[in-house]
């Protein structure tokens, strides 16, 4: 009884000004976290500064979960780079490394193909019908950072919904009681 | 002050912030590594060489890579990936880039090796440049750590060339 009791009691006891600060309180936590990605947004000139791997397909350099650093600057693209990529009528990005370039002369517009260091053959299949090379605006970024298990955090919990929102209370709970 | 909630909170920031120290710090080391790898090439044959129907050259060849890539390894290394392009400019494009061959690399045992393959992945030009081509062999690595920065680099070995003929 002590805990849920006491908890109980501190729900109670919560004064207006102490409401307004705990208010304050989380709307800094929620307000800094955005500002951290607006800013590695502007640092790093891509729209997803950091992507969580999802398929086995870079295996074994990439496994599912691990998580990867994006930059996306004016440099060209090249052969051997890991690149982001959209593919028309596909929801989530593809992580795969490029293998063929040919860059035009005049205009500088690339054909890039992709494969994944773990598939058997080349991207095309997996490209929209028809289509034969990435372009330039296809592509999101390219991989410079990796760090393992990371990801998981955020699989688990588009997986398994409930547990976030067990988590997102539990977080909401502590902040209400916490008496600093 | 001293709750439950409390110690585990400050057990738990502090772990994660010393593994984001000792991660950080296992990157930077890589810096410090000395790195001399060595490669060579040879086209030993030019198996086909023809115009597809849509006008594209296609040629299929067979290499003889020898590299030596021991001293990518650092004890941050999860696997380095090796590939070799073959490296072109014509009217059309200023650059080609097309890969022949790539292994992944495990470890440092498999790091010094000789193998003598046909191209993996087709070679294929964008229009019909390649008789008489000179072009690079590039042998390129990407190093993939157990956490935190890849880095790549390449040896380029100019002054090869293709046929003049089809065969």
């Amino acid at each position: 009884m002590g805990y849920i009791g006491e908890t109980i009691d501190s729900i109670k006891s919560i004064q207006i000004r102490q409401l307004l600060t705990q208010a304050i309180s989380l709307g800094m936590i929620v307000t800094s976290a955005l500002i951290i990605w607006k800013a590695l947004m502007c640092v790093t000139g891509s729209e997803s500064p950091v992507v969580v791997v999802l398929s086995g397909s870079m295996e074994p350099g990439f496994k599912r979960g691990d998580i990867l650093f994006l930059h996306m600057s004016k440099d060209p693209i090249r052969a051997g780079e890991i690149v982001v990529f959209n593919v028309d009528g596909r929801d989530i990005p593809i992580v795969h490394r490029v293998i063929k370039v040919h860059e035009r002369e005049n205009t500088g517009e690339v054909d890039v193909l992709t494969k994944g260091d773990n598939n058997y053959g080349d991207d095309r299949l997996l490209y929209a019908e028809g289509q034969q090379w990435l372009h330039r605006h296809h592509i999101m970024g390219r991989a410079v950072g990796f760090l393992p298990y990371v990801g998981w955090v955020t699989i688990i919990m588009t997986e398994k919904p409930i547990i976030k929102y067990i988590l997102i209370g539990a977080l909401g709970l502590l902040v209400i009681t916490s008496k600093d | 002050m001293h709750s439950f909630g409390y110690r585990a909170n400050a057990i738990l920031t502090f772990s994660v912030t010393a593994l984001a120290f000792i991660c950080a710090i296992a990157s930077l080391s890589d810096n410090f590594s000395n790195q001399n790898p060595s490669a060579e090439i040879q086209i030993l044959n030019i198996n086909r060489f023809k115009k597809q129907s849509y006008e594209n050259d296609e040629v299929s060849l067979t290499l003889d890579i020898t590299a030596d890539l021991e001293s990518l390894f650092t004890w941050n290394t999860k696997q380095v990936f090796a590939f070799v392009a073959a490296e072109y400019e014509t009217p059309k494009n200023s650059l080609n880039q097309v890969s022949l061959w790539d292994a992944i690399i495990p470890d440092k045992e498999h790091a010094k090796f000789r193998i003598q393959t046909s191209n993996k992945y087709r070679f294929i030009d964008q229009g019909h440049n390649l008789r008489g081509k000179e072009f690079n062999l590039t042998l390129h690595w990407h190093v993939m750590p157990k956490t935190g920065k890849m880095f790549a680099d390449k040896i380029v070995m100019p002054g090869y060339s293709l046929p003049d003929a089809y065969k």
